[in-house]
């Protein structure tokens, strides 16, 4: 046997996960509250012990770790023109597992500095201008962000001419910053992966220690990324394959919580049909988004504002004012679980649900047609998700239902609805053991050994 | 060296000619431009949006199918009121509707903010060495 421990820090449990390289196979997995206020090294310890309390004690060969725990990576990302510069700068945090709390464009205003100042951002994205293109904004904005007090690191990716100014002018008022490559080089043209490389590599050196994860550097081998970023890996690897390892093909991630739901793409999403015109920004191979108000406890009442009581009704069986019984009730104490009441449960398959519904429709791409007074023509934005064969479903909601089946069904293509790109006709997997963010860090070293336990590991519904 | 100037270029509207299109493209970066071409079916907005990201010099507007007067409405209005007063826009391809004499195309053109207003037929080389005139390049 050669065991490998991944652990996941998250913000309520860590989450550990043992391996056998030699056999393929998940050895077991548990569960512990994490606890980062005293000392983190007592939840993870906890875990273990519940761990080896059902599969025996072992010796782990290596130890890696994943954290969204105290808040995870939070970030404010600053560009140009809101669907230009500042969505590149957006995908650049996301992709690198971020919470993206805000996105600002154009100068900014005092207000919004002030704004900043309050949010507290781990990191802050600053971008603007194609290279050669607009200075004064991220000048302006260089100018403007040295006034807060903070000293949270700034990554600068911004238009090049500039970039050693921007970072001058911010070192200026102590911060720690990283210039790397322009997020949008050319006018249309994606570069988010320095900037990617660039917040991974503040988020290992100075987040962690800031959070107090340090102590836990000394017993395990690394905490490697944020653990969205480590499902997105699982994704990218689980689609694409590696070395003599095929993938499984184009496929989504359909990640719901207590405070977020995520959506992992990894698909072309170019248009199904002939004639169409694509415009907008190019889209990521492998796309995530994260939407801060559809969760099914933290953000229940978010999502109820979002989509409306009577969608979660209906989904339900319920009546309105029994939900909103339950969605205070689970606001305030978010760690309930539906297994002892029956009508809890009813509640979670509707906010699940709903949460679901609405998250694949803002991920997914639109189509537009426009009738001109020559005929129809078609205009896409974003991704087309119509071909895509292969929805998994992962986080406590979707695990822990009795009907995944019909909560993962809302990811699915409308005809009421054609216009947004959904898929067509697609098979549903679940991530029954919870171990996708697991398979993700292993596949930063073993990914050939994390494609074929997650083949095993994935149930087909 | 003159620093390159950087030119924003698309098929506005509905309009899906897109042969000119490329044609002028490379023409413009032949001629040493720095070209931002936004392709066909363009709106007024994303002309502005590249303009402003790219801090280009020009805009470039071309109309083929025979409803440029409508689609370029309010196209300078939208750009004063983004910051881009000074830019130079141009326009060009298929203005002429009937038999409207091309004089009056242009008066409505000029009119509406456009700087330059191109008859069709308009080889590229006369629109090079406009902007090169009008954008302070020497030639
Ligand atoms: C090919 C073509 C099509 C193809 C286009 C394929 C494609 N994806 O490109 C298709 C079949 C789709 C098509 C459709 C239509 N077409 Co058509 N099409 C043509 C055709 C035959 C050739 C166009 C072409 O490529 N020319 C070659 C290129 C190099 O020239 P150009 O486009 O004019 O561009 C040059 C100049 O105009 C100039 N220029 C262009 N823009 C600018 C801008 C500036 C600033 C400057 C300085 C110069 C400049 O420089 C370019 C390079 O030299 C022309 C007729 C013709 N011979 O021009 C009709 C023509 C343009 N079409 C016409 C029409 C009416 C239509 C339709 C409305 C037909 C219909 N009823 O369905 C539709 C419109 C669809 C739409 N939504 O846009 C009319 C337009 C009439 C008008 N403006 O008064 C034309 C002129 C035919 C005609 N005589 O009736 N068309």
């Amino acid at each position: 046997m050669q065991a490998v421990l991944l652990i996941d820090f998250g913000s309520t449990y860590t989450k550990v996960t043992a391996v056998d390289l030699n056999s393929e196979s998940i050895l077991g997995t548990a569960k512990a509250f994490t606890t980062v206020t005293t000392d983190i090294n007592e939840g993870l310890k906890n875990a273990v012990e519940v761990l080896h309390s059902q599969i025996g004690g072992t010796d782990y060969t290596a130890k890696f770790a994943c954290s969204s725990a105290a808040g995870g990576l939070k970030m404010v990302a600053v560009g140009l023109v809101p669907d230009l510069t500042a969505e590149a700068a957006k995908r650049a945090a996301l992709s690198a597992g971020a919470r993206v709390m805000k996105v600002y464009s154009y100068e900014l205003s005092t207000k919004e500095v002030e704004e900043i100042h309050k949010l507290k951002p781990d990191i802050l994205l600053l971008t603007g201008g194609t290279d050669g293109g607009n200075k004064n904004v991220i000048l302006h904005n260089a100018k403007m962000l040295s006034q807060i007090e903070g000293n949270f690191p700034v990554v600068v990716a911004g238009n090049k001419s500039v970039a050693e100014q921007v970072g001058d002018l911010l070192k200026q008022s102590d911060k720690e910053v990283r210039i790397c490559e322009n997020v949008m080089p050319e006018f249309n043209v994606l570069n988010i992966e320095p900037a990617r490389a660039a917040i991974r590599e503040i988020f290992l050196r100075r987040i962690i220690q800031a959070k107090g994860l340090t102590k836990v550097q000394s017993l395990i081998d690394g905490i490697l990324m944020p653990t969205p970023s480590a499902v997105l890996n699982a994704a990218h690897r689980l689609a694409a394959g590696c070395g003599n390892e095929k993938g499984i093909g184009e496929l989504m991630v359909i990640d719901v919580g207590g405070a977020t739901t995520d959506v992992h793409s990894i698909a072309g999403g170019e248009p199904a049909r002939a004639g169409v015109i694509v415009k907008g920004l190019p889209e990521p191979f492998a796309k995530r988004t994260v939407e801060g108000d559809l969760g099914v406890r933290y953000s229940a009442s978010a999502l109820i504002e979002a989509a409306g009581i009577e969608l979660v009704g209906k989904r339900s069986g319920l009546p309105a004012e029994e939900i909103m019984r339950y969605v205070n009730k689970i606001s305030e104490q978010p760690e309930i679980l539906p297994e002892q009441d029956e009508k809890l449960s009813l509640v979670d398959y509707g906010l699940t649900s709903v949460a679901v519904k609405f998250a694949v429709e803002r991920h997914a791409g639109k189509i537009e047609t426009s009738y001109t007074p020559f005929g129809v023509t078609y205009l896409q934005t974003g991704k087309d998700l119509t071909g895509i064969k292969k929805i998994i479903g992962t986080g406590g909601p979707v695990i822990n239902s009795k009907n995944p089946t019909g909560i993962l069904k809302e990811a699915m293509f409308e005809s009421t609805h054609p216009s947004i790109l959904k898929p067509q006709s697609a098979e549903f997997l679940i991530d029954k053991k919870y171990i996708l963010a697991a398979m993700g860090l292993l596949s930063e070293n073993y990914p050939e050994v994390a494609i074929r336990i997650m083949k095993k590991e994935l149930q087909v519904l | 060296m003159m620093s390159q100037k950087t030119l924003v270029m698309g098929v506005i509207g509905a309009d899906v000619h897109a042969i000119g299109n490329k044609i002028l493209e490379y023409a413009f970066k032949q001629a040493g431009f720095k070209v931002v071409n936004l392709g066909v079916m363009v709106s007024q907005e994303e002309y502005i949006k590249a303009a402003i990201e790219t801090a280009a010099d020009a805009i470039l507007v071309s109309s083929l199918y025979g409803h440029g007067e409508m689609d370029c409405r309010g196209l300078r209005e939208k750009c004063d009121e983004a910051g881009l007063e000074n830019i130079p826009l141009y326009v060009g391809g298929n203005l002429v509707v009937g038999k409207t004499p091309f004089e009056e195309v242009e008066k409505k053109f000029k009119e509406m903010g456009f700087q330059r207003v191109y008859p069709p037929g308009t080889p590229p080389e006369v629109t090079i060495a406009d902007l090169k005139k009008d954008l302070g390049v020497d030639g």
